[in-house]
């Protein structure tokens, strides 16, 4: 691991070294509050890194997803963790046969990245996001994944559980810092573009209409679905990623009215699901990955009836009524 | 001041040309309706005039540049077909839909109190600022037009291109929809609107243009009226005052 970590300071240097000593600030502050409130589970560095990365997924995972998901892209998530797959493969195949220690996850961001844009370019030259070709990335990406592996099985089989189910133990303080830079990348390019985003996901045509380059957002926004789909998978693992853009973005959907709404509702309910399936896991030892997910689909049920209660409670108030919509007509004229 | 031109304009998506050497122009202040019967090619026109696509032959220009460099576009607001349907069930409201008027002006920067006040203002002109907070797709199909229209004037645009934007909506809304585009038009906004129903164009607009691939007829209404071009583009006995319904 240490040359690995060769490589990553070698290529990020200072803002490597920045964050390392971030992280063990956030350590320390975290071993303060195990001390004060005696809670054991946070006295292990590792749960330390477990936490501040779920966290992190639990704000980027659902502010892409909140763009693919009403722009009926939900699936590309899964299509993109599927390639990262092959892309971790990529980075164990050639730590094998080269011998060196390039993060498997590095490769898998630059491998879920080129599948992002010729998944997009593919789109733009047939017009269209297709179910058929999604469905070949995906199964592409695995099964590549699937042979490289086997073809260094002997020492490297071991390690593909963790990327395929994801694991709390083995998020390491560089990864952990992989997946800091990740998460600045994401929110500042949704930061600067949040508006081009949400004209070109509600209205593609007005968008291009309007100026806005739509076939480079949409470049950028599968691009940044690639990030954090790797971003994700150290916790989630390869199967479950694709439900952290989706879940909770679904739930706040039932609950949300206005777009920002929604992006917070989808953000809070993320966090709650990634804090409490952490600890959940820890406590029964079971995988974190499975255990965010049905907290996350809990809550989800949740704000689905939520949402139910909430309408019928308020009747007519949320829809627009006949006598509503002659006043309206009244009013232009 | 002309704000749109076209010269000898052709293209098709495939071989044979869905719109043939179609010149035309159109001047501020004007309110032009486009008709012309199913697969004219009158859609495809106001996609080629929005620059969405580029001509095979002939020169688009959209406030004296060509239209697919797509310069000066806080100008253009455009209602498109069909509003009822690309709403989906994505969660936001009316304002900030109106507020996406404003996104051509701000671009990479904050929206601020002009932004928001040029909202307002449109929702109020189209008659729906008690629906501001409301979720657009509860809106019914006529007031979700208005939003759209609301979107245009917040981005305080001098052109409003309208795609059969009456497409879904119910008959009195129609009606008022179509009094508020003269009301918008009397104002100084240049409509160019593409429409099924010819009745409503001749009782409506200013300037009558019949459309099937080739141009049949650039004139007002009355004229139109008196000429023999609705048969000959429609190539059946319609009447004025009948609509021709869509498919």
């Amino acid at each position: 691991m240490s040359s690995s970590l060769l490589v990553v300071s070698g290529a990020l240097g200072v803002p490597y070294d920045v964050l390392y000593w971030l992280l063990e600030r956030w350590s320390d502050a975290i071993l303060l509050v195990a001390d004060q409130f005696g809670i054991g589970m946070l006295q292990y560095g590792f749960m330390h890194r477990a936490f501040l990365v779920g966290m992190l997924i639990a704000v980027m995972a659902p502010l892409i997803g909140t763009f693919l998901v009403h722009r009926q892209l939900a699936l590309i998530g899964d299509a993109l963790a599927h390639t990262a797959f092959a892309g971790v493969a990529v980075g164990l195949f050639v730590n094998a046969v080269l011998g060196v220690g390039v993060s498997p996850y590095l490769t898998a961001v630059v491998v879920a990245m080129l599948a992002a844009l010729a998944i997009e370019l593919i789109s733009e030259a047939t017009d269209a996001y297709n179910d058929v070709s999604m469905a070949i990335v995906l199964s592409t990406g695995f099964a590549l994944g699937a042979v490289l592996i086997s073809l260094n099985s002997g020492g490297l089989a071991v390690g593909v559980n963790q990327y395929l189910f994801g694991n709390l133990s083995t998020v390491t303080n560089q990864n952990t810092i992989l997946l800091v830079g990740l998460f600045a990348i994401i929110a500042l390019v949704v930061g600067v573009t949040y508006k081009q985003l949400l004209y070109v996901t509600f209205d593609e045509t007005a968008a291009q209409v309007a100026g806005i380059n739509v076939r480079w957002y949409n470049r950028v926004m599968v691009m940044l679905t690639a990030m954090v789909v790797v971003g994700a998978m150290q916790i989630m693992g390869v199967i479950l990623v694709a439900a952290m853009l989706v879940v909770p973005v679904a739930g706040a959907t039932q609950i949300a009215r206005s777009f920002r709404e929604a992006l917070l509702a989808s953000v809070v309910l993320a966090e709650i699901a990634v804090l409490v399936g952490i600890t959940l896991s820890f406590q029964y030892e079971a995988t974190a990955g499975g255990m965010i997910v049905l907290v996350a689909v809990g809550l989800y049920i949740g704000a689905v009836l939520y949402g139910k209660l909430r309408s019928s409670r308020a009747g007519t108030v949320d829809t627009v009524s006949a006598d509503e919509q002659a006043t309206d007509d009244q009013m232009a004229d | 001041m002309t704000l749109l031109t076209l010269d000898d304009v052709s293209f098709g998506y495939t071989a044979s040309p869905v719109v043939k050497d179609v010149s035309l122009t159109v001047d501020a202040g004007e309110y032009v309706g486009l008709i012309g019967p199913n697969g004219s090619g009158k859609s495809t026109l106001l996609r080629l005039c929005l620059g969405l696509h580029t001509p095979d032959a002939g020169r688009i220009e959209l406030f004296g540049h060509p239209a697919d460099e797509f310069v000066d576009r806080e100008r253009v607001g455009y209602v498109a077909q069909d509003v009822t349907e690309n709403t989906k069930q994505m969660p936001i409201t009316v304002a900030e839909v109106v507020l996406m008027g404003r996104f051509p002006h701000t671009g990479f920067g904050r929206v601020g109190k002009r932004d928001r006040e040029l909202t307002q203002q449109a929702l109020e002109t189209v008659g729906i600022d008690h629906l501001a907070d409301r979720r657009i797709t509860k809106l019914s199909g006529g007031q979700r037009q208005r939003a759209y229209i609301a979107r245009a004037l917040a981005g305080e645009a001098d052109l409003l291109v309208l795609d059969e934007p009456t497409v879904g909506v119910d008959a009195e809304s129609v009606d008022a929809f179509f009094e508020l585009l003269a009301g918008l038009n009397a104002d100084g906004m240049t409509v160019l609107l593409v429409e099924h129903d010819i009745g409503a164009v001749l009782e409506h607009a200013d300037r009558v243009v019949c459309l099937n691939r080739e141009l049949y007829f650039d004139g007002s209404p009355t004229e139109f009226a008196d000429s023999d071009a609705l048969d000959r583009a429609y190539g059946t006995n319609v009447h004025r005052g009948e609509r021709v319904e869509p498919r």
